[in-house]
């Protein structure tokens, strides 16, 4: 299968920090990429990239087949771009704002206009057409931003954290989008912080992480890569809680992680359960809580960072800041 | 042909826009009349004995200055389209690097030339009638667009290098508000004292003034300020259009 998306060495400094470190990145035509990571961690610096709107510091990034540096104007005609930072106009209605992009895709007026208003029916728009976008919910703005870059049926499509400041309904609603592009052929590489977000759409996860690729594979390769299950104990006594993460260390085989009166770790072998009791009665260590739950992909950032994953409670905050 | 088409399609957004901006809106409709009709009725009496008498001096002096205060929204418009994205997303467009830049200036022309165009009308209104040639007026216009064109570039570097729109506004005024009045466009150069006057007489705002003037009411000889004054355009175009080119590139080159 043709690779819709090719990555290699792929270098990004900006003053003396370098955003992207050496990224390799294969995305074969047709499938969804999420590139996972916290604040900071390159994401879309190699977003804006691979959209031609940033040149690399060294390295080669093609796009449907074309250098995203030297065949910039091939790769703009075949991609289209939704995030953080490419926006619509706020003082143009929907439509308006449809219409200016199929002008400038090369669209004759009447063409444009059919194609506004195409999307803005399939994208649950039609009745805030005629109102500006400054008037939109954070879920019709990214709603609007993402039908302006479908405008030209792009093949391959970027979503930069597409799903950054919606409600709960108004992203299952943008995930439903997303496996409809999918379904329909379309390349999709999304960056985000949400993990679930990625375990949700993504046929590969590509996890980044101070502007590297520290792990990829499916979700559930990453899954299995630490155990597929973890254990998680809450003590009932919390100066006991150093004692019981050494006991279960010392039958896990790995170092739990402590935080207050819980203690989880990950395990591969589940019957492992009651031995942990037996032992930690046998300690005279009080526990409150025991059980066994599947790895998240919390647990997989845990896992490859030693750090937890996206920063949850503050959205939006501005990443790659460089 | 098709960059054409592009540029007139972003030209014709950032026309559209005026409708959804009041305070912008006002800007190119109420303002410049309120500044002819305060200056014409407050100022008039003590500056030419009589609002009569001061409006064909000052009706040039205020076309001038407001085709000054409406370039503001050229680095207005881009600094807002900057920190939003919304330039980004043109620039993952198929469309030339600069359509973004000439639309907007190409739509700054059309702003112009209605303001220029009430102005007048509402000069005529008060009493205003043109002393030469309607070739004089176009003359008068096309000079006045020419300026607007090379000063936008002024402005451009403002909207590039501003953190956000209203930073724009606060350095574009700023920067507008000294030459503007420390110039010929609404009293004679003689009532001011020698030390300033070498200044105002070098200021292109003056030079500007006075070819408008003479186009308009034959007081004086036109082509010297004409020629003065397109010399400073070319000069701030040559100077600043590059420079903002090389900042605007500095800043997208950032992420």
């Amino acid at each position: 299968m043709d690779n819709a998306i090719e990555v290699e060495g792929l270098v990004r400094d900006f003053g003396g920090t370098r955003a992207v470190d050496g990224v390799d990145l294969r995305v074969p035509a047709g499938h969804v990429l999420g590139l996972l990571g916290p604040n900071g961690a390159g994401k879309t610096t190699v977003v804006r990239t691979l959209a031609t709107l940033l040149a690399p510091t060294a390295g080669t990034a093609r796009v449907g087949g074309f250098d995203v540096v030297r065949e910039a104007a091939r790769v703009r005609e075949i991609i289209g771009l939704t995030g953080q930072y490419a926006s619509v106009d706020e003082k143009l209605t929907g439509r308006e704002n449809l219409i200016l992009i199929g002008r400038l895709l090369g669209l004759k007026r009447r063409e444009a206009r059919a194609r506004a208003d195409e999307l803005l029916g399939d994208f649950d728009l039609r009745e805030a057409a005629q109102r500006p976008a400054q008037t939109y919910s954070g879920g019709m703005r990214r709603r609007l931003d993402l039908s302006a870059s479908l405008v030209g049926r792009p093949r391959i499509l970027f979503l930069d954290e597409p799903s950054t400041g919606l409600d709960p309904r108004a992203r299952r609603d943008l995930w439903e989008r997303v496996r409809q592009l999918q379904a329909g052929g379309t390349t999709v590489l999304l960056t985000t912080q949400y993990l679930e977000e990625a375990d949700a759409l993504a046929d590969t996860i590509v996890v980044l992480d101070h502007g590297r690729v520290i792990a990829k594979g499916t979700a559930a390769e990453l899954k299995a890569r630490v155990g597929g299950r973890t254990l998680f104990l809450v003590v009932a006594r919390p100066e006991q809680a150093a004692a019981a993460s050494d006991r279960v260390a010392g039958m896990v085989g790995t170092q739990p992680q402590v935080d207050g009166e819980t203690i989880s770790v990950p395990v591969s072998d589940p019957s492992l359960l009651p031995a942990v009791l037996r032992d930690l009665d046998a300690a005279g260590i009080e526990v409150a809580e025991l059980g066994l739950r599947g790895a998240s992909l919390d647990d997989v950032f845990l896992s490859l960072t030693g750090r937890s994953g996206a920063s949850r409670e503050e959205p939006g905050a501005g990443e790659d800041a460089a | 042909m098709k960059a054409i088409d592009q540029t007139l399609a972003l030209a014709w957004r950032s026309l559209v826009q005026v409708r959804r901006n009041p305070w912008e809106l006002g800007d190119y409709s109420i303002q410049p009349i309120l500044f002819l009709v305060l200056f014409l009725f407050v100022f008039g009496g003590a500056i030419a004995g009589s609002p009569e008498n001061y409006l064909a001096f000052v009706l040039p002096g205020v076309i001038v200055m407001n085709m000054l205060f409406v370039t503001v929204y050229v680095g207005h418009g881009l600094n807002t389209d900057l920190t939003r994205g919304v330039f980004d997303r043109f620039r993952a467009l198929p469309i030339p690097r600069w359509a973004p830049l000439a639309g907007r200036i190409l739509a700054d022309m059309v702003k112009q030339l209605l303001c220029i165009a009430l102005l007048l009308v509402v000069g005529y209104l008060l009493g205003f009638r043109l002393e030469t040639s309607w070739a004089h007026l176009l003359a008068m216009v096309a000079l006045v667009l020419t300026f607007a064109v090379a000063f936008s570039w002024v402005m451009v570097l403002v909207g590039v290098i501003a953190r956000d729109p209203e930073h724009v506004q606060l350095f574009g005024f700023t920067a507008l508000f000294p030459i503007t009045f420390v110039s010929s466009a609404f009293v004679p150069v003689d009532t001011m004292p020698t030390w300033l006057q070498g200044f105002v007489q070098a200021n292109p705002v003056s030079l500007l003034a006075d070819a408008a003037r003479a186009l308009m009411n034959a007081d004086g000889p036109a082509l010297e300020p004409a020629l003065g004054s397109l010399a400073w355009a070319l000069g701030i175009a040559l100077v600043f259009a590059p420079l903002s080119v090389y900042m605007l590139n500095r800043r997208l080159a950032r992420g």
